[in-house]
């Protein structure tokens, strides 16, 4: 069975990142998201890429967990949803300007992330798989009930919190491109801890975990670090996504469908990869958009995103990368 | 990506019917719940706006000063879920051009699509949302038709006083939106009114299994029972109730009991009550559009199936939207919304008129709620209006068995 | 006091219910370490199947139970060779994304055939009457069901050839191979006793509670709180498991706003995970 494990890509690792060709590659990508839509002031284009931006966010942070340290984590929207919540209760309760709201979401979401990690990190495999969803659905479950935060009804905020930005129109570009931002540095966020010792760890540690540990690898203390880590950054996009929506309420907050369309995105692309997960969530949400509108098949994008899974799992566990590098090696040098 | 997009707004487009090259066209988006636990609301909704579209057309359109305007209706299903909702609407606004806005179904659904109509600054017709919070969100662009959530149950209240003034009542009820800004309002009233409030709980939207509950509505020996929430959990928690004999005076459930499909409970429906924003019987004479009768006739003529009152409301939406078009002669936004603010006016749904304040903007003031209850005539299970005494066609039956 | 009383005996009639459905999940995770995640679906599908045969063929609800046990043995053999059989022995990863992803695909259908509107199969039996309260008839039944389905798989598990080998291969897939046991065979078996009990399990819930094609998810969750409670491959621990869930959710359900009960189960759940992670009545040795 050809190697497309992560280890087997490690290629350029003593040069500085910023000579690498792929920190420019993620450069053009981000510029592109950011510049496609200002061309005729396309509002379509930048919902679409909005969402994708979305997407390539939660899809590039859960495969520091699922990728790399081969971690499952079947609950990773509830970073989201917190971030979500935190932020707009700070922005929409007390009155708080967008910038510290949102420092503060990814701040106390990584915490709690710390937190709930030194509990659940020394389940295995499946245990830890189902305590993130038991995580998920019990954070849910009491947001729902704590009324500070609106409880079951949810908190709104008032068409005022857009008067800072210039009004309603403007606020969506500037929330746009903080997205568009906040996806960017996900990917470099990536791509920085594949090419680094804690990465090698991780990796390790997805491989083997009992070898890596007795190579010497801190693996609880790795672990830990690794969920904190990917947890700030979906918690900045729940912030900025919640905000743009001026009302979150649970269900949607905690939506674990988007967990699972993150965890299909990363095995779509390539487990492992960062690019993978940037195209995987690309297609997908490309795919999912028209699937949505379209009368026939708005019903089956979960038979679509299933069948998608079960075929990349049975027959191309590399996924789309794992594909490409497999018949083109050299992309390996280019592209991580 | 944009040829996706396009190919799917063609597809759309192509499937609405063909309309003559010389009208213009107006578009009115919205999103419903094809599927999903709102779905049989929703659906009775929608079916009301078409019969107003199909019947404006057939008339020839919407007469705008020289122009006569042909209604087309964008639409995409939100699956009942508040996550898609957004995201259709800027759909609809931006990709298909919708010039004016419909509601989805339900309260929750209604919040989040609100955020859309004052972003892009449309109009959008509430006529499935009741709660009142939206309105204090500085929003320009609603306009509800239906009686908001803090009323519904006042009838029912007012009616249980009338034949049990300390009566103990049990207030249980969904968690969402809708339902707990009902019971918020309906608890003060209840207090006001002289009860004795002996359990005031909220259960989970998606709850199946009521029996803790119900053990202790029992254990509570309340008289009363008022709550629910919409259509899925208060047929079951109606019919769960009747199944454990938990032998209460009077219900009152919110939504379930006001669709037709009720009727499928048999004896579990009987003696249930319901606050309703319209029933078939009503009499009011309305100084725009069809009267109620006539409404009745025409809907079941085309759907072969009899009206509630989110069909009225639906209807009721677009028939309200048609006589502002036709006041501000124009469908520029802040023309007929200029218009909506300064109408009161009364049609087979009842009394129409909007509050203007700013802390307000957009929340019926005028129209009225009435309390129905499933009765047998002749061996048979149907709703009369049972409150206020003006309007009744029956007398309240209390207790219930 | 008395309705803290009638909300333990429903909450134990529910909970053994609730215990069947974890049954099966536990048998398939003792005997080849699989989570089975299409756990939920074959839970539905049990529901499906008896709304099918009682509305369309018209067969009295309780009859159709052996039908369904023996479909959803037969479902549960052919979800194994389609989907498990090549990964066994390949990361776990990978087998609990594909039965997550098999679950995705028959959820997907469902909706797209059934909607995702609320289904009710109309049994109506006499209940019992205590004092104020009513045990509906239907509940009874259930749990005295169950009780007979758990103790036929008692029976097989302990006293036939088949049974032990079943017991063989969860203990040492090995040195039950290099015993002579046919493995492949007893774990697609496994398997398919797995599915049926989820189905039954679906099947009975459904006589009590009406359902939803989206119900599956909420009762698999259930199933893992009852598996982690009762221990792995245990499935005596997995019956006492689910009549304690049961008895956990009656009981909260007298002393708290019953919309805390899901945060209560979720917390549990949490807590046993990381304090037994073989569960409180661990059987199976690591």
């Amino acid at each position: 069975m050809k190697d497309t494990t992560p280890s087997a890509t490690a290629g350029v690792r003593h040069q500085p990142l910023y000579r690498r060709p792929f920190f420019w590659i993620i450069a053009l990508v981000t510029a592109a998201f950011a510049g496609a839509p200002l061309i005729g002031n396309n509002v379509e284009l930048r919902e679409g890429l909005l969402l994708a931006a979305v997407y390539i966010i939660l899809a590039s942070n859960l495969n520091i967990m699922l990728g790399y340290a081969g971690y499952i984590n079947f609950g990773s929207i509830v970073f989201f949803g917190l971030g979500g919540y935190i932020c707009v209760y700070l922005v929409g309760s007390l009155n708080w300007p967008l910038a510290a709201a949102e420092l503060v979401a990814g701040l106390v979401v990584s915490l709690l992330a710390f937190l709930f990690g030194l509990g659940i990190l020394r389940l295995r495999g499946a245990f830890f798989a189902l305590a993130t969803i038991g995580i998920n659905e019990g954070v849910q479950a009491f947001v729902a009930n704590f009324e500070p935060w609106g409880g079951s009804a949810g908190l709104y905020l008032p068409t005022t919190i857009f008067a800072p930005f210039g009004g309603p129109m403007q606020a969506l570009w500037i929330v746009y491109f903080l997205v568009v931002a906040v996806m960017g540095a996900s990917l470099y966020l990536s791509y920085a801890v594949k090419a680094s010792k804690f990465g090698l760890g991780l990796i390790a540690i997805g491989q083997n975990e009992d070898a890596a540990i007795v190579l010497g690898v801190p693996a609880p203390l790795y672990k830990a670090f690794a969920y904190s880590l990917s947890a700030f950054l979906p918690a900045l996009a729940g912030g900025l996504y919640f905000f743009k929506s001026a009302f979150i309420q649970p269900p949607d907050a905690f939506d674990l469908g988007l967990s699972t369309e993150a965890m299909v995105i990363v095995m779509l692309g390539g487990r492992g990869t960062v690019t993978g997960a940037a195209v995987g969530a690309y297609l997908y949400e490309e795919l999912r958009g028209y699937l949505l509108t379209s009368e026939t098949f708005s019903n089956f994008q979960l038979v679509v995103a299933g069948v998608l899974l079960l075929l990349i799992v049975l027959f191309v566990p590399g996924g789309l990368m794992g594909w490409i590098y497999g018949r083109w090696p050299r992309m390996k040098t280019v592209l991580e | 990506m944009r040829n996706l997009l396009l190919l799917a707004a063609v597809a759309a487009f192509a499937a609405t019917p063909a309309l003559a090259a010389d009208d213009e066209t107006l578009t009115v988006g919205m999103t419903l719940s094809q599927t999903g636990p709102l779905n049989i609301d929703s659906l009775a909704q929608v079916r009301g706006s078409e019969l107003w579209r199909d019947e404006v057309n057939d008339a020839g359109g919407l007469k705008v000063g020289d122009k006569r305007y042909k209604i087309r209706f964008a639409s995409y299903d939100d699956q009942s879920q508040g996550g898609r909702v957004q995201q259709l609407y800027t759909r609809l606004i931006v990709q298909d051009k919708a010039q004016f806005l419909f509601s989805p179904y339900s309260s929750g659904l209604c919040n989040t699509a609100a955020v859309i109509s004052e972003q892009y600054g449309r109009i959008m017709l509430i006529t499935g949302g009741a709660e009142p919070k939206t309105y204090t969100l500085g929003n320009k662009y609603l306009v509800q038709t239906i009686t908001s959530a803090d009323h519904y149950l006042t009838g029912a209240i007012n009616a249980l006083e009338s034949k049990s003034p300390h009566a103990k009542i049990a207030i249980v009820y969904s968690d969402d939106p809708f339902s707990k800004a009902v019971a918020t309002a309906a608890r003060e009233q209840a207090k006001e009114s002289g009860f004795n409030i002996v359990l005031d709980e909220s259960y989970a939207p998606a709850t199946t299994d009521f029996s803790p509950i119900i053990n202790k509505i029992i254990a509570s020996s309340a008289d009363g029972l008022i709550g629910g929430g919409h259509y899925a959990d208060g047929a079951t928690l109606a019919r769960q109730v009747y199944d454990q004999k938990a032998d209460l005076k009077f219900i009152s459930l919110l939504v379930a009991p006001d669709s037709p499909e009720f009727a499928s409970l048999g004896p579990a429906a009987l003696g249930i009550t319901v606050p309703s924003q319209w029933e078939i019987q009503a009499t009011y004479k309305p100084q725009i559009g069809p009267a109620g009768a006539a409404f009745v006739t025409a809907f079941e003529a085309k759907f072969k199936a009899e009206p509630d009152y989110h069909s009225a409301a639906g209807y009721s939406g677009g028939l309200l939207l048609q006589h502002a078009i036709e006041q501000a002669q124009s469908i520029d936004t802040d023309k007929v919304i200029a218009a909506f603010n300064a109408m009161d006016v009364t049609t087979f749904f009842g009394r129409f008129k909007i509050a203007t304040d700013p802390g307000h903007h957009g929340l019926q003031v005028a129209h009225e709620m009435v309390l129905a209850q499933w009765q047998k005539k002749n061996e048979k299970l149907q709703r009369e209006v049972v409150w206020p005494k003006a309007a009744q066609t029956a007398d309240l039956i209390y207790p219930l068995h | 006091m008395l309705g803290t009383i009638a909300s333990i005996i429903d909450g134990v009639l529910i909970g053994s219910v609730y215990g069947l459905a974890a049954m099966g999940l536990t048998l398939i995770w003792g005997v080849m370490g699989v989570v089975n995640l299409t756990h939920g679906a074959a839970i539905v599908a049990g529901m499906f199947a008896l709304y099918l045969l009682t509305s369309a063929l018209s067969v009295p609800a309780y009859a159709a139970l052996p039908v369904i046990l023996i479909g959803g043995f037969l479902v549960g053999v052919g979800l194994y060779w389609i989907a498990v059989h090549r990964l066994i022995g390949r990361p776990p990863l990978m087998i609990l994304l594909s039965t997550f992803a098999v679950n995705l695909v028959v959820i997907g259908l469902g909706t797209a055939v059934w909607g995702t509107g609320l289904f009710n199969i109309p049994v109506t039996l006499p209940g019992v009457t205590w004092h104020r309260y009513t045990f509906p008839g239907t509940h009874i039944l259930a749990a005295a069901l169950t009780a007979v389905i758990a103790g036929a798989m008692y029976v097989f598990l302990y006293h036939t050839r088949l049974g032990k080998a079943v017991r063989a291969v969860a203990n040492n897939r090995e040195a039950a191979e290099l015993a002579g046991i046919p493995t492949t065979r007893v774990l697609s078996l496994s398997f398919g006793l797995g599915v049926a009990l989820a189905g039954a399990a679906g099947m009975l819930i459904s006589t009590m509670f009406p359902f939803t094609v989206l119900a599956g998810d909420a009762y698999q969750l259930k199933s893992f709180v009852v598996t982690a409670l009762g221990g792995l491959g245990n499935p005596a621990g997995a019956l006492v498991g689910g009549v304690a869930l049961g008895l956990v959710e009656g009981f909260a359900a007298q002393y708290m706003p019953v919309s805390w009960t899901l945060v209560i189960e979720f917390v549990l759940f949490v807590f046993v995970l990381i304090l037994f992670p073989r569960g409180i009545f661990a059987f199976r040795r690591t």
